[in-house]
C-alpha cells in the first residue's frame, strides 16, 4: 500500500487522473455496490466537507474559535427557501439564489465579527455560540406577526436545482437505468467542494493566509508587523460565513425542506469536531475529518440489522452507540494523535517540539558566547 | 537644531481608572539612540504601546512632522515605526524564516527584502543556522534576536525596543546590547525602554527617567549616569 502511494507521489499526473476517475465513478460504485441511500450519504459528505473547509478558515487559519458556525449554513438555506419556494411565490434560478445566499451569510459573518473583534478564545466562543442559537431561535419564532420562516414547521417545496430545462428534482430514466436526483447533486456538490478546496489552498499560502497565521500566533505582534488585524479578522469571518451560506443554499435545494431543527448547536460542534479530528489548519485533514464523521455514523446503522439477524432483536440502539463511539474516537485522538489525524506541518512540529523546547532553553542559557 | 523625528507632547495613557502615563513630553532626533529608563510599573511600556496605537491614549504625537495619534497600528507601522514588544512576541509556531518574512509584511520590493534578509542572517548567524526551526523552540536570547531582526525587516525609521534584556542570562544580555549598538551605529534611530539603567545609559546618547507615569529627569546619558540621584535610585548605590 505504501509502495503504491509512493509511486503515485512520483507520478502526479497519473495520481490526478486516477483521482478524477474515482471521484467521477464514486456515486455509481456506492450506488450499485451498497445501495442508493449511500449516494445520499456521499452528498452529505460533500456538504460537510464544504462546511468544514469554511469553518477551518475561521478556526484553523485565523485562530478564532467559532461555535455558532451553523448559523451561516442556516442563513444560506433560509435565503434559498425565501427566493425559490412557494412561500413568497418567488422562483429564482439557483445560480442567482446561491450567490445571494452566500453573500447574505458573509454579511452576517461581518456583523458577528465586528462586535467581537476584541474578544479571544473562550469569550469569543461563548459569543459565537450565542449568535448561533439566536439565529436558530429567530428561525423558530419568525412565523408571527409576519410569517417569514414558517416557524418550527419549516419551509417546504423548495425548488430543486434546475439547469436549463433539466431539473435535479426528478429521477432520470436512461436506457432502462434509473438515476435518482442524488447522483446529479453529487456532481454539483463535488464541483463546489473542489472550488472551495482550491480557494482554501490558495488562501493558505497567500499574503492573507500568512497574516492570519500571524494573528493566530500573537495578535499584538501581528499588528506591530503592519497587519491590519481588524480587517483581516473580519475577512476571515466573512469568508468562512460565505462558504457556510453556500453550503446552506445547496442543502435547501437538495432537501427541498428546511426547518430550524437542522441547525442546532450540535451541528456546529460536529463541524468543529471534523476539523479537530482531521487536523486543524490542514485541508486534507479537514476533508478526512468530514468524511469520517459523516460516513461512520451511517455505517453504524448496519449494527442494528446485525443485531436483529444474530440476536433476533435490537439490544443496543445504533444511534446511542454512535455517540459513544464518537466520544471514544475523540478521546483516543487526544491520546494518540493530539494534532489530529492528518495534522498541518505547523501543528505537527508544535506538538513534536514540546519536549525539545525545555532542553533547548536549558542548554542555551550558558551558550551566549557562541 | 533639526526638527526631531519623533516628538511627543502631553502623552497620557490610562487603563480604566489607572493612569499609567500622566502627560509626558519627549523627543527623538534622527540617528539618536534614546533610552527611557525607570522601575517596574513606571509607564515605560505603556508609552511605547501608546506610540504604536495599541492602547487608547491622548496627547500629541508627531512622527517626521506628521500627527500619528489615533491612527491604527498598521498605519503607524507603515509610516516607519517598528516595535519589538515586551516579551518578544515572536510567532512561536512559525519557523525563524517565516517570522522574518512576516517582518517584511508591509514591503513589496522583493530584491530589497532579500538583501535585508541576508543582512539579518549576517548580523545574527545564530538565526541563519536555525532558519528552518520553529521560533518557539529557540532560547530566550535567540528569540530576542529574532524579534529585533524581524522588526528590522520592515526597514523602520524608528525602532522601539521594549526591555530587550528581560529574562535573559547576563552573557546573552551583553550580546543583545552589542547588537543594539551595531544597529544604532548603522544610523537606525532607536528608542529603548529598559529597567536595566546601567546598560541602557552606557549604550544610549540621551536618556529620560520615568517615575510613576511622569518624566522626572532627562539629559545626556553620560551625565545622567553620574547623577547622584540616578545612581542612588537605579544603579544601586
Amino acid at each position: 500500500m505504501k509502495r503504491v502511494l509512493d509511486s503515485l507521489r512520483r507520478r502526479p499526473r497519473l495520481a490526478f487522473a486516477l483521482l478524477t476517475v474515482l471521484l467521477a465513478a464514486l456515486p455509481f460504485i456506492m450506488g450499485f455496490g451498497l445501495g442508493n441511500s449511500w449516494v445520499r450519504v456521499l452528498d452529505f459528505v460533500l456538504l460537510y466537507v464544504l462546511l468544514a473547509i469554511g469553518l477551518n478558515i475561521v478556526v484553523g487559519y485565523a485562530g478564532l474559535l467559532d461555535l455558532g458556525y451553523i448559523a451561516f449554513y442556516a442563513l444560506g438555506a433560509y435565503l434559498y427557501a425565501w427566493l425559490a419556494s412557494p412561500h413568497f411565490g418567488l422562483h429564482l434560478p439557483f445560480w442567482v439564489v446561491l450567490p445571494i445566499g452566500a453573500a447574505f451569510a458573509g454579511l452576517f459573518g461581518v456583523l458577528l465579527g465586528a462586535p467581537t473583534l476584541r474578544l479571544r478564545g473562550d469569550y469569543l466562543a461563548i459569543v459565537t455560540l450565542g449568535f448561533g442559537e439566536i439565529i436558530r431561535i429567530f428561525m423558530n419564532n419568525l412565523n408571527a406577526p409576519f410569517n417569514l420562516t414558517n416557524g418550527p414547521q419549516g419551509m417546504n417545496l423548495i425548488d430543486p436545482v434546475r439547469i436549463a430545462t433539466f431539473s435535479f428534482g426528478k429521477p432520470l430514466h436512461f436506457h432502462g437505468l434509473t438515476l435518482p436526483p442524488t447522483y446529479f447533486y453529487y456532481y454539483l456538490f463535488l464541483a463546489f467542494t473542489l472550488l472551495a478546496i482550491f480557494i482554501a489552498l490558495r488562501l493558505q499560502d497567500s499574503r492573507i493566509g500568512r497574516a492570519w497565521a500571524a494573528i493566530r500566533e500573537d495578535e499584538v505582534a501581528a499588528a506591530a508587523m503592519g497587519i491590519n488585524t481588524r480587517n483581516l479578522k473580519l475577512l476571515a469571518f466573512a469568508m468562512g460565513a460565505t462558504f457556510g451560506g453556500l453550503a446552506g443554499g445547496l442543502f435547501a435545494a437538495f432537501q427541498g425542506f428546511i426547518s430550524p431543527e437542522s441547525f442546532t448547536l450540535w451541528e456546529s460542534i460536529l463541524v468543529l469536531c471534523m476539523i479537530v479530528l482531521g487536523g486543524m489548519g490542514n485541508i486534507p485533514g479537514v476533508i478526512l475529518g468530514a468524511i469520517l464523521l459523516t460516513m461512520i455514523p451511517e455505517a453504524l446503522r448496519y449494527i442494528g440489522d446485525l443485531q436483529r439477524a444474530t440476536l433476533g432483536h435490537v439490544v443496543v440502539d445504533p444511534s446511542d452507540l454512535r455517540m459513544l463511539l464518537f466520544g471514544v474516537a475523540l478521546v483516543s485522538m487526544m491520546l494518540f494523535r493530539p494534532a489530529g489525524l492528518l495534522p498541518s506541518r505547523q501543528r505537527k512540529r508544535e506538538f513534536a517540539a514540546e519536549n525539545g523546547v525545555a532542553e533547548q532553553e536549558q542548554a542555551s542559557l550558558y551558550d551566549a558566547k557562541a | 537644531m533639526t526638527s526631531p523625528l519623533l516628538s511627543v507632547h502631553g502623552l497620557k495613557v490610562a487603563y480604566g481608572g489607572i493612569h499609567a502615563v500622566r502627560g509626558i513630553d519627549f523627543e527623538v532626533t534622527k540617528g539618536e539612540l534614546v533610552c527611557l529608563i525607570g522601575a517596574n510599573g513606571a509607564g515605560k511600556s505603556s508609552t511605547l504601546k501608546g506610540l504604536m496605537g495599541l492602547v487608547p491614549h491622548s496627547g500629541s504625537i508627531h512622527f517626521d512632522g506628521e500627527r500619528v495619534q489615533h491612527a491604527a497600528t498598521h498605519a503607524i507601522v507603515a509610516r516607519g515605526l517598528a516595535l519589538v514588544p515586551e516579551g518578544r512576541g515572536i510567532f512561536g509556531r512559525l519557523t525563524v524564516a517565516e517570522n522574518l518574512d512576516m517582518g517584511a509584511y508591509i514591503r513589496n520590493d522583493k530584491p530589497g527584502i532579500k538583501a535585508d534578509l541576508a543582512r539579518a542572517y549576517e548580523l545574527f548567524p545564530r538565526l541563519a543556522e536555525r532558519r528552518a526551526q520553529l521560533a518557539g523552540t529557540l532560547s530566550g536570547g535567540e528569540q530576542q534576536m529574532l524579534a529585533i531582526a524581524r522588526a528590522m525587516m520592515g526597514r523602520p525609521r524608528l525602532l522601539l525596543l521594549d526591555e530587550p534584556s528581560m529574562g535573559l542570562a547576563p552573557l546573552m544580555v551583553r550580546k543583545i546590547y552589542e547588537t543594539i549598538a551595531t544597529i544604532a551605529g548603522e544610523g537606525v534611530t532607536i528608542l529603548l525602554v529598559e529597567q536595566n539603567a546601567n546598560l541602557a545609559l552606557k549604550v544610549s546618547h540621551r536618556a529620560y527617567v520615568m517615575e510613576s507615569g511622569a518624566i522626572t529627569l532627562s539629559g545626556p546619558s553620560a551625565q545622567l549616569a553620574n547623577d547622584p540621584q540616578v545612581r542612588a535610585a537605579y544603579l544601586g548605590e
